[in-house]
């Protein structure tokens, strides 16, 4: 049986105490991109389900986990149907895609976490540890045997090579979370705690193009919630291509929000994931968009504005190919789906 | 009503229950005091010679009781006898990345796992051998240097039947193909896991994961220079085996040895990714087919070519090189026949057997053309084949006995319950529906070792309340194997399987059956219960007769009753009849055994495989939908009719049937065992594609009863051949939906994409690849095949 | 590191037991408590093998640590007969072949019992959505819906009327 590594676990029961416990520890100074992502000895770990996988692997060798699932909120909070929502860092991807309000005013956010792995994985699984999941790789997410097979790679061991483009100067693994090109298209922002205090940033500005360092905050600061605005008029889909069913983690994911303003397209946010080692909000496909009348030129234009922003590598299941052709047929889809939701809803 | 009580009943399994309540004991289950816990040590190296191994920091550490390297078991092992090429641990090489090399027992798995890090090889890298085309040309690196064969050619065959070169001028024309068949793994859902104890009175136990604890005893005697009288071998109820457990494996022998060094039970459990190491599964087969046909379709010539991809070690593979040419023969009329396959060493993981062992890759292709020859004459595929079946009680050109046949009936319900001929050809572009036929064995003709002996050998005893115990050496590999017995068991005695206990698995227990693998515990341990109850019946009836007053053959036997069959209110109860007997006759216990019939092969060199007592029919149709912008295969349905002789027990037949099929959807669509550089890609149940219930096709199984003379109560197989027919009836459906024939395996969406992008009419190989010529090794390779057979005629 | 005490709720009873803190609930179940009904496919949450209940909801015990699910119910194969009455799951297996090597079986029972815990008439999609994390290598997963199926109409029928959801 593979078994995690020994650790020690901090289980702070407020947010505040789970700041000072990460700075104590001194988790904001470390950096993967010079120690490898072995090389970090203080992690966060919400459900546990991409955390503890890289553990049996030996990916992460943390000495200490500070678990953050009693101090996180959970909930999912509304306030009045023309107020946006609050989502608990600690909500699960289940209770997320099921909550009667993400699913009727932000649908792309409740697909895209019922599309997540498995039920079992979902409902342990948070929201917030999907924002920060780990970058893939196939040349990364394999065991300590392997990985010791093959020479290892620049995720782990900074002065290795990339093993997917050698000559590349940064990671390529790839940003693979199903939630974020939805939450990107429904314009989120997170909620960011640490012993300096909260703020608030676009959950755009979270992620970095490199596979090592994805993400902008220190490493002890917390993602403790996700905020979504107002809803009003927008609709909003998310597409997944995977090999199955369940358990795949996304080769291509795209989410489309659009918002109507009579005829003519008054917002428009399209978004990707699984192509490139950060989500990718892709700005020019929501210009074609803006201002047309949902048609198919404005809708083949901005398929074409997602397919030239895609760039994956040859680092998951699929072929590089066949992933960017994807991407274009499912903004198309996305597209021509809201088209008709909203033809359906006059 | 039914003339049977038991057979064909829908009755649960006898073992069920366990695996319902959580208390079957898997072998990973058994927990004994002071049991100790094991791991492997494993080749990083796809090949290089072994220098020096230092175990001495690992035995250092806290907590590590003993370890041991290939040179404590220098004995060559391997599962078939004449081809052993195996080490329990690699002794001078490592072959292939995941090759054992040392192993660890501990307190406890944590400190196995560490102490790993803590042994020092030191190897000299070697160039590995990848490819096939390589394996054939690369005289100067030698995975097995002793192999006797140029390259690394690991076996060659050759044979020829009937006038194929006359077969091949008559025909109006001749189809010449290659297809490729990628290879695949079993990924029984439970990792193999081995549990030793040797204990004070010298005796050593093992149990373990295996489909074949009679030819694992053979093994264990052989490495560990134990007699077999000391050892005993338990087949736990295996989590899936697939074929997959059918070979020794590096963690049984060292849990023995260690068990025996420490006098400690020793506990080995592989991870998941070591089971893809273990693999012994699909070979990837690269294959040359050219058929004749007359201006009616009639089959005039057919010669194959197969080139499999062995990976490092025999495991089974001489019999597999046979197997892709040997059935090619059984289901359809073929006068002249020519077969040449090659099998060679690779520096990836040994394959072997997997449903469907080596006959899974060239149906494929037989298939794949006979729906374009179909296609070519303007016939429904169906109806063609239905026209060139090979009869029923017939030999085959490369001298196979056929008795029962069921292939025209199995094509004419699948056709009947899909519509087949209202859709074929008929459907919306991205649309298709597709069809195959197949067959197999039931059992091999020939055990693995050569001797006289039965291949399946039961007892089956009468307990005074009633009760019967059945003791056979079959693995229960969750196929349904205990069943199978119990229903046998208590159909001749007039009991319910409830009543029935069955003993099987365990060497010491039970009389030698050669395990769980071709097919053959229905068939031959099926016939060994039936003999051994039959006579227990005969005793019980007499006595039965003698109470009742009627003469012996007007008892009959069923639910638990023994009657008068012209007056049942004449009865008494099973157990009553039993006690009479036992008064009588002395304790109730007989004993059956079971071997082929003579005759049933011709007379060749090679000859031995492709035989069976009576071979399994099938036919399955796919309808699929293809999603043209993405390249996404859909598989919508699979309707698949299978020929089980008799079905003893119909859940568990269909059971067979729909999880074949699944599985042959997985590898037609998706499984790929497949490497970058010598590393494996996959080896994770995330990577390598096991389909989920979300993907899974609606399936219908339809069971096709033609009451084999021979089989027990007219049964046949019905775990292996449902697999074959599925992978060329949806590459057939594909073509249907885009007309784009898929002569290889796994049809992905990246390869269909690609094939409607660029307007392909055919994704497959052109041949072996021309890079260092493998074309003249093999001329060279037949050459000296030629020389060497020619010499021992001489 | 030293082995902690660890108290844990698994189907009805309270247990104390000493365990390694860094292993999870998977191998406390099996190891410690000898509850080896729960099974292990891959120990990386890519099978489904290791799911029972916490609080009635589908886990992974692979990746789950005792310590994090605190004072909630754990229930596993094991726990799902009632006494000597099995559960309907139990019995519709049993007589559908739903179980074939029986190893994928008791995490499959433990989803569907989720599913069946929250409708009683589940339809066939439903019903390949809550098994979606469990993978069957036996079956091709026909006969558990059927199974599933069947243990549903028998609960129905147990249920009073006006009940039925």
């Amino acid at each position: 049986m593979l078994r995690l590594p020994r650790f020690r676990m901090e289980v702070p029961r407020t947010l505040d105490e789970a700041a000072r416990v990460l700075r104590e520890l001194g988790a904001g100074q470390q950096d993967p991109g010079t120690t490898g992502m072995p090389g970090m000895k203080v992690l966060m770990v919400a459900g546990g389900t991409d955390v503890y996988p890289n553990m049996k692997r030996r990916q992460l060798t943390p000495e200490v986990l500070v678990s953050l699932r009693r101090a996180l909120a959970r909930d999912v909070r509304a306030d009045g149907p023309s107020a946006g929502v609050t989502i608990g860092a600690g909500a699960t991807l289940s209770s997320v895609s099921a909550h009667p309000v993400v699913r009727s005013r932000y649908a792309a956010l409740a697909m895209a976490a019922g599309l997540v792995s498995t039920p079992q994985l979902r409902n342990m699984g948070t929201i917030g540890g999907n924002v920060c999941l780990d970058t893939r790789c196939n040349w990364y997410d394999e065991s300590q045997f392997w990985r010791t097979a093959e020479g290892f790679c620049m995720k782990t061991h900074p002065n290795v090579v990339c093993r997917v483009a050698t000559s590349s100067p940064r990671c390529l693994a790839v940003a693979s979370a199903d939630t974020v090109p939805a939450l990107l298209a429904l314009g989120a922002t997170v909620r960011i705690q640490s012993a300096q205090g909260e703020r608030s940033v676009d959950l755009g500005e979270l992620y970095r193009e490199d596979g090592i360092r994805y993400l902008t905050i220190a490493r002890d600061e917390i993602v403790s919630a996700v905020e979504l605005p107002p809803a009003e008029g927008w609709r909003s889909t998310y597409l997944k291509l995977r090999d199955r069913g369940s358990f795949d983690f996304p080769i291509v994911g795209l989410a489309a929000a659009v918002r109507m303003d009579g005829e003519r397209v008054a917002g428009a946010r399209v978004a990707l994931t699984a192509v490139a080692s950060r989500p990718i909000l892709v700005d020019a496909a929501a210009a074609a968009l803006r201002g047309s009348r949902l048609d198919d030129a404005a809708i083949e234009a901005a398929a074409e504005a997602a397919f030239k922003a895609a760039r994956p590598m040859d680092n998951t299941s699929g072929t590089i190919a066949q992933r960017k052709r994807t991407v274009s047929v499912f903004a198309t889809r996305a597209l021509r789906e809201l088209r008709e939701r909203r033809a359906e809803a006059a | 009503m039914s003339e049977f009580s038991v057979v064909g009943k829908r009755l649960p399994k006898v073992n069920v229950w366990a695996h319902l309540t959580g208390t079957a004991r898997y072998a990973d289950d058994i927990q004994l005091p002071r049991m100790l816990y094991g791991r492997l040590l494993r080749s990083p190296h796809a090949h290089a010679r072994i220098k020096r191994i230092d175990t001495s920091r690992a035995l250092a550490r806290e907590g590590v009781v003993a370890v041991c390297t290939g040179a404590d078991m220098p004995e060559r092992m391997g599962i078939m006898p004449s081809t052993q090429d195996e080490y329990a641990l690699a002794l001078d090489k490592v072959r292939y990345v995941g090759d054992p090399v040392a192993a660890v027992a501990a307190v406890d798995e944590d400190t196995a796992y560490d102490a790993l890090s803590l042994i020092d090889v030191e190897y000299e890298p070697l160039e590995p051998i990848l490819t096939v085309e390589e394996a054939l040309t690369r005289e100067d690196v030698k995975i097995h240097e002793d192999s006797g064969r140029p390259a690394n050619v690991f076996k060659d065959v050759h044979l020829e039947f009937g006038d194929v070169e006359g077969g091949f001028q008559r025909a109006h024309r001749v189809y010449d193909n290659w297809y490729f068949f990628e290879g695949t793994t079993h990924a029984p859902l439970e990792a193999h896991s081995a549990v030793a104890s040797y204990d004070g009175d010298g005796k050593l136990t093992l149990w373990t994961s295996t489909q074949v604890p009679h030819y694992l005893h053979r093994e264990l005697e052989k490495v560990l220079g134990v007699p077999r009288s000391k050892i005993r071998v338990v087949a736990t109820p295996n989590g899936g085996g697939f074929g997959g457990k059918s070979d020794p494996f590096a963690h049984e022998f060292a849990a023995c040895l260690l068990s025996m060094r420490t006098k400690r039970p020793v506990k080995f459990t592989l991870d998941r990714e070591e089971v893809f190491y273990a693999h012994r599964g699909r070979h990837p087969v690269l294959m040359h087919l050219r058929t004749g046909v007359s201006a009616e379709g009639d089959i005039t010539a057919v010669h194959f070519e197969s080139y499999l991809d062995g990976g490092a070690y025999a495991s089974y593979g001489i019999a597999t090189t046979y197997y892709t040419g040997a059935l090619m023969t059984v289901t359809y009329k073929l006068p002249a026949y020519k077969f040449d396959g090659v099998r060679v060493y690779t520096n990836k993981p040994a394959c072997g057997p997997k449903r469907g062992h080596g006959t899974t890759q060239p149906r494929f292709a037989f298939e794949c053309q006979l729906d374009q020859i179909a296609e070519d004459l303007g016939l429904d595929p169906i109806a063609y084949r239905e026209r060139i079946l090979q009869p029923a009680n017939s030999r085959t050109v490369n001298g196979l006995r056929i008795t029962s046949m069921g292939l025209g009936q199995c094509l004419e319900e699948v056709k009947r319950s899909t519509r087949f001929p209202e859709k074929h050809g008929l459907l919306p572009r991205g649309k298709g529906i597709g069809v195959a036929g197949s067959a197999y064995i039931s059992g091999a003709g020939l055990p693995i070792y050569w001797n006289e002996m039965p291949h399946s050998g039961a007892s089956v005893k009468i307990d005074r309340g009633g009760g019967v115990t059945v003791y056979c050496g079959t693995a229960e590999i969750g196929q349904g194997s205990d069943n199978v017995l119990a229903v046998v068991a208590a159909e001749q005695l007039g009991v319910l399987t409830d009543d029935v206990h069955v003993v099987s698995g365990d060497t010491s227990l039970a009389p030698v059956d050669l395990g769980s693998y071709s097919s053959r515990v229905t068939f031959m341990a099926g016939n060994a219960v039936h003999e051994a109850a039959g006579k227990l019946r005969a005793l019980v009836a007499e006595a039965a007769a003698a109470k009742l007053g009627v003469p012996p053959d007007r008892i009959g036997l069923a639910q638990r009753r023994v009657y008068d069959l012209a007056d049942p209110s004449k009865s008494l109860t099973f157990a009553e009849a039993a006690v009479l007997a036992e008064a009588r006759n002395g304790t109730l216990v007989s004993v059956g055994s079971y071997k082929p019939p003579k005759g049933i092969s011709g007379d060749y060199k090679g000859s031995g495989v492709g035989p069976t007592a009576a071979y399994s029919y099938q036919a399955a149709v796919a309808e699929v939908s293809v999603d043209l912008e993405t390249g996404i295969v859909t598989v919508d349905r699979i309707t698949e009719a299978h020929d089980c002789g008799r079905a003893l027990n119909p859940p568990a037949v269909e059971g067979q049937i729909e999880g074949a099929a699944y599985m042959g959807y997985g590898e037609a669509l998706a499984e790929e065992q497949v490497f970058r550089g010598g590393l494996h890609k996959k080896p994770s149940l995330l990577e390598y594609k096991l389909p989920t219930s979300m993907d899974t096709p609606e399936m219908k199984a339809i069971i096709v009863e033609t009451i084999d003379p021979e089989g027990p109560f007219g049964a046949k197989e019905a775990g292996e051949g449902p697999l074959n027919p599925v992978i060329p009836a949806i590459a057939n459906a594909v073509y249907d939906a885009i007309g784009v024939r898929f002569d290889e395996t796994p049809i992905t969406p990246a390869k269909v994409l690609d094939a409607l992008q660029k307007s392909k009419s055919r994704v497959g190989p052109e041949g072996l690849s021309s890079q260092r010529d493998p074309k003249a090794a093999l001329r060279r390779l037949h050459a000296t095949t030629d020389a060497r057979e020619k010499k021992k005629v001489m | 590191m030293a082995k902690a005490l660890l108290t844990l709720r698994v189907n009805g009873e309270r247990q104390t037991v000493a365990a390694e803190p860094h292993h999870t609930l998977l191998e406390v179940l099996r190891e410690d408590l000898g509850l080896t009904g729960t099974k292990h496919g891959c120990e990386l949450g890519e099978c489904g093998a290791c799911t029972v209940l916490v609080d009635g909801v589908p886990v992974l015990s692979c990746l789950t640590l005792p310590s994090e699910i605190g004072d909630a119910e754990v229930t596993t194969v094991e726990g799902l007969a009632k006494g000597p009455e099995l559960h309907p799951l139990q019995t519709a297996f049993a007589e559908e072949a739903a179980a074939q090597c029986g190893y994928c079986t008791p995490g499959m029972l433990l989803s569907a019992k989720s599913l069946l815990d929250h409708t009683t008439a589940p339809t066939r999609e439903e019903m390949a959505e809550a098994i979606a994390g469990n993978l069957c290598r036996c079956t091709g997963y026909t006969a558990i819906y059927e199974a599933i199926d069947k243990a549903a109409e028998r609960i129905r029928e147990k249920q009073p009327a006006g009940a039925r959801s």
